[in-house]
């Protein structure tokens, strides 16, 4: 009777420590090669990688979730899942709202593209995506901005002549220069502080375990590996 | 990685357009977008009767002689209908499942001392949540696909106790006057004479809410379901060929196009069925549809075969 109820009480014990464990990673899934959706319809990419890299490091159970980029943030707030890891950059806007873990890669250039090299990015029409640093910068620059939800849709803008160029993370556009008309003009533009994970203010114990795994990622190298192989930038 | 249907299709550049189509359109990801119309379908199954429910709950609270029932029936008309839908989906579904998470965490949770709310995080007790953290995600999908199904009937709940709440006031006031005179009591009159008639009144109001309905679907996007807008704007954004075996330019027109065939079939359909339940209410209705049925069959009786 009573190894029993140790038994049970044991498991009871095991039971809340997974439960405490799983960890849910919030991601867009539309923003290659950091995210996206693969032919099999699993979260793919740069950042599925790295994230189950380091839930093995830090010992997590994770559980991927996508989630549209426009109301990332508030359903991180209230508790729809514990971290943002969706290519997100470092700025002092969204730190007003959220911590972020170190950046996994240093900060990289975005750039412009558009379908001829002539076209004017002071005077002109941008296309970024919503709630950007990219979108931000546009505004700053004096061009007239054009907002679409997702990455792709800013793409297509310029294809069909909606807009003259689209401005976003160099990363994202080197795949789709390299296999379409589009290609790139201008100087490239060094926003924000590189792409960090985002937990809740309130959460600064996760965020420890998963800070701390990836400074053990950049010490033995990995972290570069990831990098190299998924084309996203400058190494550390 | 799920392996493909079709044998041939390790090697999908190497294939002629037939073959790499069929290829295409099996993946996992499509199987995802075919998925989808099945959610799209099993939400209206459930809302529709759901949504009927509530505003025949609306519509008789609205009517009730009790004021503050009769209140509460009007409120809840007014404010619903008041709202734009997307405002409400944005609002009320994070405060639905807040409210939920705030009610567990008080049962479940009493000797917590830290606040629910700090600065702009809302954090309950773990075993609070709901569902709960180490729910596998289906879990998590049934539970947004329940506040989608119940955000969706209370939304349009609200406008079909308005369309109810006139039928009941469109049936012949001398039709409750007979079943009185009979010495059926108002709840008798109600349930055996108003009731039955009011839904021919009620139709073209409630077949409009159903085309609407069929329509609003897309709005589950917002509630985290992925719908079939979603899939068709996923799959049809052009594919860089580094991140996927099947490359494509920009095919989001085919794929709506493919959503407007869907969508159109389907108010089509509903219009086809609607149009019967209307024939099947008239019948023997004190209205001019049933009226000309009426005389119909008398002549088709009254001539000699």
């Amino acid at each position: 009777m009573k190894s029993l109820l140790l038994g049970s009480a044991a498991l009871a014990l095991t039971a809340s420590i997974s439960l405490a464990d799983t960890v849910r990673l919030g991601t867009e899934g539309a923003y290659p090669p950091y995210n996206f959706i693969n032919d099999a319809g699993e979260v793919d990419g740069f950042e599925r990688e790295l994230g189950d890299e380091l839930c093995k490091r830090a010992e997590l159970t994770c559980e991927w979730v996508t989630n549209d980029w426009d109301s990332i943030i508030p359903n991180l707030l209230s508790g729809n899942y514990d971290t943002i890891i969706a290519g997100m950059s470092i700025t002092d806007e969204r730190e007003e709202v959220v911590d972020f873990t170190q950046g996994y890669t240093p900060p990289s250039p975005s750039a412009y593209a558009a379908m001829s090299a002539d076209v004017d990015l002071e005077g002109g029409i941008v296309a970024a995506q919503t709630a950007t640093i990219q979108a931000n910068h546009v505004v700053s620059t004096g061009a007239t901005i054009v907002e679409y939800p997702t990455p792709d849709e800013t793409v297509a803008a310029v294809n069909a002549g909606e807009a003259d160029a689209v401005l976003a993370d160099k990363d994202f556009l080197e795949p789709i220069v390299s296999s379409t008309d589009l290609m790139f003009v201008g100087e490239d533009v060094l926003l924000g502080n590189g792409i960090g994970m985002a937990f809740r203010e309130s959460d600064d114990e996760l965020r420890g375990k998963f800070d701390a795994a990836i400074a053990t990622m950049k010490e033995d190298g990995t972290l570069n590996t990831l990098i190299e192989k998924w084309e996203v930038g400058g190494t550390w | 990685m799920r392996p493909a249907i079709f044998s041939f299709c390790s090697d999908p550049a190497s294939l002629d357009t037939f073959h790499w189509l069929s290829c295409y359109l099996t993946t996992g990801k499509h199987m995802g977008f075919y998925v989808s119309f099945g959610t799209v379908l099993l939400l209206l199954a459930i809302t529709a009767p759901l949504a009927l429910v509530f505003g025949f709950g609306g519509a008789m609270a609205a009517r009730a002689h009790f004021a503050p029932l009769s209140w509460f029936g009007k409120g809840y008309i007014a404010i619903v209908r008041g709202v734009p839908d997307i405002a409400f989906f944005l609002f009320f579904v994070i405060a639905l499942d807040q409210g939920i998470e705030w009610l567990r965490h008080q049962v479940k949770c009493p000797d917590w001392d830290a606040p629910i709310r700090q600065g702009n995080d809302f954090l309950v007790c773990s075993i609070a949540k709901m569902p709960l953290n180490s729910a596998p995600q289906w879990m998590h999908e049934i539970y947004g696909f329940s506040l989608a199904v119940l955000t969706f009937a209370i939304v349009f709940g609200a406008f079909a106790a308005n369309v109810l709440f006139g039928a009941m006031r469109a049936v012949p006031r001398a039709q409750i006057e007979t079943a009185e005179a009979y010495g059926m009591s108002r709840g008798q009159a109600f349930w055996r004479v108003l009731v039955p008639q009011m839904w021919v009144f009620a139709l073209p109001g409630l077949s409009n809410l159903w085309m609407v309905l069929i329509k609003a679907t897309p709005l589950l996007f917002l509630l985290g379901v992925e719908d079939i807008v979603y899939w068709a704007r996923e799959l049809g954004g052009s594919k860089a060929p580094q991140f996927t075996d099947y490359p494509h330019p920009d095919w989001r027109m085919w794929y709506f196009l493919g959503l407007l065939i869907f969508y159109l079939a389907f108010t089509k359909v509903s219009e086809i069925a609607l149009s019967r339940i209307t024939r099947r209410l008239s019948r023997g209705q004190a209205t001019l549809a049933g009226e000309a049925m009426r005389k119909d069959q008398a002549n088709s009786e009254g001539t000699p075969a």
